[in-house]
């Protein structure tokens, strides 16, 4: 496994493993959407808005899962400086926002039928959008910080605040009195969901985390490739004036 | 279908947008990145992101 936490091998890895997870990642999508329409029956209280909860709950899981990836690559920069931790870290970063801005849009869109309003601000929905606000941020940081160790350091540092948010996400239902739901799924004396409707859900939720697998790893992959290119750049404009430089993101005298 | 449909079908519409356009932005970056490296062939190494 540690063979491919070199950059070299990650791209070898990356190019043959990309297009079986893609396959995998559609294949599994089709049944789980087909289970979702199609065999899982209205809810009785929901009816037919039940649907939106396949799209919506594989959304959630992915949007901390995500930050959770972010957090032990953070780990591997400040404690390794590993550049495939750094360039993890990056590529996670605007997918994070994205799964978690699906995740906010579809619990507005069920919210309103169900709820008679497209917002509150509960407990369970703040910690989302405070995580969303966290992703643009470390997004952000990463445009802003043009050497990237020290981009990736910062980054880090900011995530490993930000997974405060992480137990305050998942307890908030918990801990306070919030007009979402508790937890139906992932609870102590197992999931409150009838299996007709567990099953199709559970299938998206694996279709949704191979799909961030298979965008994180193209996206690695292209972090990679643009530190080549930042490094070949620098080496030519110095070949141009005629000295060395030093690329200080290589960390090495080139 | 009910009076929901819309809401439902704009969940889907919104998530189908959204994985889209990720992949498309990721595929779009490799493909102008593969394009400004072909300026160095002879320089391409393989400890790539170091």
């Amino acid at each position: 496994m540690l063979r491919y936490a070199n950059p070299a091998n990650f791209l070898w890895l990356a190019d043959r493993v990309v297009p079986w997870l893609g396959w995998l990642t559609a294949a599994l999508a089709a049944v789980g959407l087909y289970g979702a329409f199609f065999v899982a029956p209205a809810d009785y209280q929901q009816g037919e808005t039940v649907r939106i909860m396949f799209i919506h709950v594989p959304a959630a899981w992915l949007a901390s899962f995500i930050y959770g990836v972010m957090t032990l690559s953070a780990l591997g920069t400040l404690v390794w400086r590993h550049p495939l931790a750094d360039a993890a870290q990056k590529a996670a970063a605007p997918l994070g926002a994205v799964f978690t801005f699906v995740c906010l849009v579809t619990g507005s869109l069920w919210g309103k039928p169900m709820w008679g309003t497209w917002w509150v601000w509960d407990a369970r929905l703040t910690s989302v959008l405070v995580l969303f606000l966290i992703y643009l941020g470390l997004v952000a940081l990463w445009q802003t910080i043009e050497e990237p160790s020290r981009a990736a350091r910062a980054a880090a540092i900011l995530t490993l605040v930000g997974v405060v948010n992480l137990p305050i996400i998942k307890f908030s239902v918990d801990w306070w009195n919030t007009l979402h739901q508790p937890a139906s799924v992932f609870r102590l004396g197992g999931p409150t969901i009838d299996k007709s409707m567990l099953w199709p859900l559970l299938v998206m939720a694996i279709a949704a985390t191979l799909l961030f697998l298979t965008l994180h790893m193209m996206a690695v992959r292209n972090e990679i490739l643009r530190r080549r290119l930042r490094r070949l750049s620098i080496i030519a404009a110095a070949d141009e004036a005629g000295g060395h430089v030093f690329v200080a993101s290589a960390g090495a005298a080139e | 279908m009910n009076d929901h449909t819309g809401f439902i079908v704009a969940a889907y519409a919104i998530t189908a947008l959204a994985v889209f356009g990720m992949v498309a932005a990721i595929a779009l970056d490799r493909r102008a990145l593969k394009k400004a490296l072909a300026r160095f062939p002879a320089r391409e190494s393989g400890d790539d992101a170091k």
